[in-house]
């Protein structure tokens, strides 16, 4: 595809995008609340107080002013657990994204870049790895490692490096036989400078891309595996767990649910549309 | 086309003996299997018991060895819950799990192959853009969450079908609709980008050029050549569906193979885990291969380059 004889300046167009802004500024709004829970958050979200379980939300009748949006099975501002539940989110989504990506960019680069034996090895791993069943992998290595937020980070991140891979493979192959790589080799440059210094920055827009694909998909995977009790431990303020723990209450109170399903959603499409937004400006093909 | 057939089933053995080294070494993940399956209560004692009756006090590969060659005359050794051999666990859950995917799979195709090529028809018309926003929809929502949503709705207030388990026809429509919807947005969005690019070639011209009917340019021209993407893709959906079963199986109360997995983790019922993860990958392999085969198949290009 021929790049646009002009372009906008990117602030123009970034801001032209309607996923792009709408996209980033619900992710901004969780990071917020992330980062400042312990001064946004009205009350302690591990304080229980038997008294007042399962209060409702303001637009019931019977809610309580002192907790916003009720409490829980155990009496705990629900509020403030749910601004607490943004740390997990997003710690897992980072996380997650910090290891399965120097996994999946370093193995992609080397298979894309030397070819021949390297790309063969690095294409078989990476077709094992997809016939894994991941749920069920991460369950179960979850369950025997010992459930915590790092062992969650380290197994997902462990998991979800293929799409890093193939992409940066494709890069990889596609950079290899351009004029500006066969001149770096020529003035004697090593592999490792012309892999991480000449080819990574070539290909950031599509990683970008791959990247927020799997913020999300890592971010779903902690809830699934934190709703079916082997994600992060009790005490712990996860989304996902939220809904575990409301879900004995559902018949009646399904908004023990709804809230924190709420923003699961909100904040994976956020991420969707952040993603796909930076695919039309960095003009790469949409799938 | 024989050379590449070859090929693939070479592959396939491969990637199946890796895929279980793998599933057998994650029970060691644990540290000591022997102590895991012993239980929190168990006594060092205990777990010595449990570690010569499974014979875990063996060299890692005598014991793999062991395990596989058991697997490749169809012993997939026996539960240490229900003491049963775990291929008839597996053999009466899952049928049920099959099922519950297959219906989800036709459901999803059913709705993504035409709006997909309707969608392709008219690029950024009003049908393109609610069929994006589906999408965007199907992949943002967590699949336990929607169907905890759609029984509180469904379920509860309206009583239109029943809450959970599958003892009526009604049971599945809930699990199959929600696998379905997440299962959806892929197989719509490569139906659609094939469709468009195809709609744009030059034979697809020629065919319109010389007046044949916009149907059978669409259906009978255009499609063969759009569904070669999704024919892969719908391979992998399928595999994606089955192992993806284990949280909706928990949330409406389904005996299936998803179900057993997860109730075996929380015993420590290791064997039976082995197995489900080395058979849903190996039908995964399956799937895939079967995937590339027909592909083949439909395309003889791809027969020359591979």
């Amino acid at each position: 595809m021929a790049a646009p004889a002009y372009r906008r300046p990117l602030l123009y167009r970034v801001l032209g995008n309607t996923g792009v802004t709408l996209g980033g500024l619900v992710l901004l709004a969780a990071v917020a609340m992330a980062l400042f829970a312990p001064w946004l958050a009205p009350q302690d979200p591990y304080a229980q107080d038997l008294t007042a379980r399962v209060l409702p939300p303001f637009w019931h009748d019977r809610a309580d002013p002192a907790h916003l949006l009720g409490t829980d099975h155990l009496g705990r501002d629900y509020l403030s657990r749910l601004i607490y539940g943004a740390r997990v989110s997003l710690a897992v989504g980072l996380g997650v994204i910090l290891v399965s990506g120097t996994i999946g960019i370093t193995l992609g680069l080397a298979a894309g870049y030397f070819g021949g034996t390297v790309d063969m090895i690095v294409s078989f791993v990476v077709t094992t790895r997809l016939s894994l069943p991941i749920v069920l992998v991460a369950l179960a290595a979850v369950a025997l490692a010992g459930a915590s937020l790092s062992t969650l980070i380290a197994v997902l991140g462990l998991l979800l490096w293929d799409r890093f891979a193939v992409v940066s493979r494709a890069a990889a192959q596609s950079l290899r036989s351009r004029d500006f790589v066969k001149g770096m080799r020529a003035i004697g440059a090593g592999h490792l400078r012309i892999l991480f210094l000449e080819l990574l920055p070539n290909m950031r827009g599509a990683l970008i891309v791959v990247m927020t694909l799997e913020v999300a998909n890592a971010i779903l995977l902690e809830a699934a595996l934190s709703f079916l009790g082997l994600g992060v431990r009790a005490p712990m303020a996860s989304w996902g767990l939220m809904i575990a723990e409301g879900r004995e209450n559902i018949l009646f109170d399904p908004w023990l649910i709804a809230l924190p399903g709420g923003l699961l959603c909100a904040l994976v499409l956020a991420v969707n549309l952040l993603g796909d937004g930076l695919r039309d400006l960095t003009g790469g093909k949409a799938k | 086309m024989l050379v590449y057939l070859l090929r693939r089933l070479v592959v396939a053995f491969c990637v199946c003996l890796a895929v279980s080294v793998l599933s057998f070494a994650l029970i060691f993940l644990a540290g000591d299997p022997a102590i895991a399956i012993a239980g929190s209560g168990g006594s060092a004692r205990d777990a010595e018991a449990v570690r010569i009756a499974y014979g875990f006090d063996r060299p890692f590969a005598v014991q793999y060895l062991d395990w596989i060659g058991h697997v490749l005359t169809g012993d997939l050794g026996r539960s240490i819950y229900f003491n049963m051999p775990v291929t008839e666990i597996i053999g009466s859950r899952l049928p049920v799990t099959l099922v519950l995917g297959g219906l989800a799979f036709l459901a999803a195709l059913a709705v993504a192959l035409p709006l997909g090529i309707l969608a392709a028809l008219k690029p950024e018309g009003a049908l393109d853009r609610a069929a994006l926003l589906l999408a965007v929809t199907g992949q943002a929502v967590p699949s336990f969450w929607l169907g905890l949503m759609a029984i509180v709705v469904f379920g509860v207030w309206t009583g239109w079908v029943p809450i959970s388990g599958l003892a009526s026809w009604q049971g599945y429509i809930l699990p199959v609709a929600v696998l379905a919807f997440s299962a959806m947005p892929a197989m719509m969005r490569i139906t659609r980008s094939g469709m468009i690019e195809v709609l744009g070639s030059d034979y697809v011209r020629t065919a319109r050029a010389k007046g044949l009917p916009a149907g059978q340019v669409i259906l009978s021209h255009a499609l063969r050549n759009a569904v070669l993407p999704l024919v892969s893709l719908a391979a992998v959906q399928l595999g994606v569906l089955l192992s993806g079963s284990i949280v909706i199986e928990s949330v409406f109360a389904i005996n299936g193979l998803g179900r057993l997995a997860w109730e075996s983790l929380l015993r420590a019922d290791l064997p039976v885990v082995q197995a489900i993860i080395l058979i849903l990958s190996a039908v995964y392999v399956l799937l895939t291969t079967a995937g590339d085969l027909l592909n083949a198949w439909l395309d003889p290009r791809i027969r020359g380059a591979g």
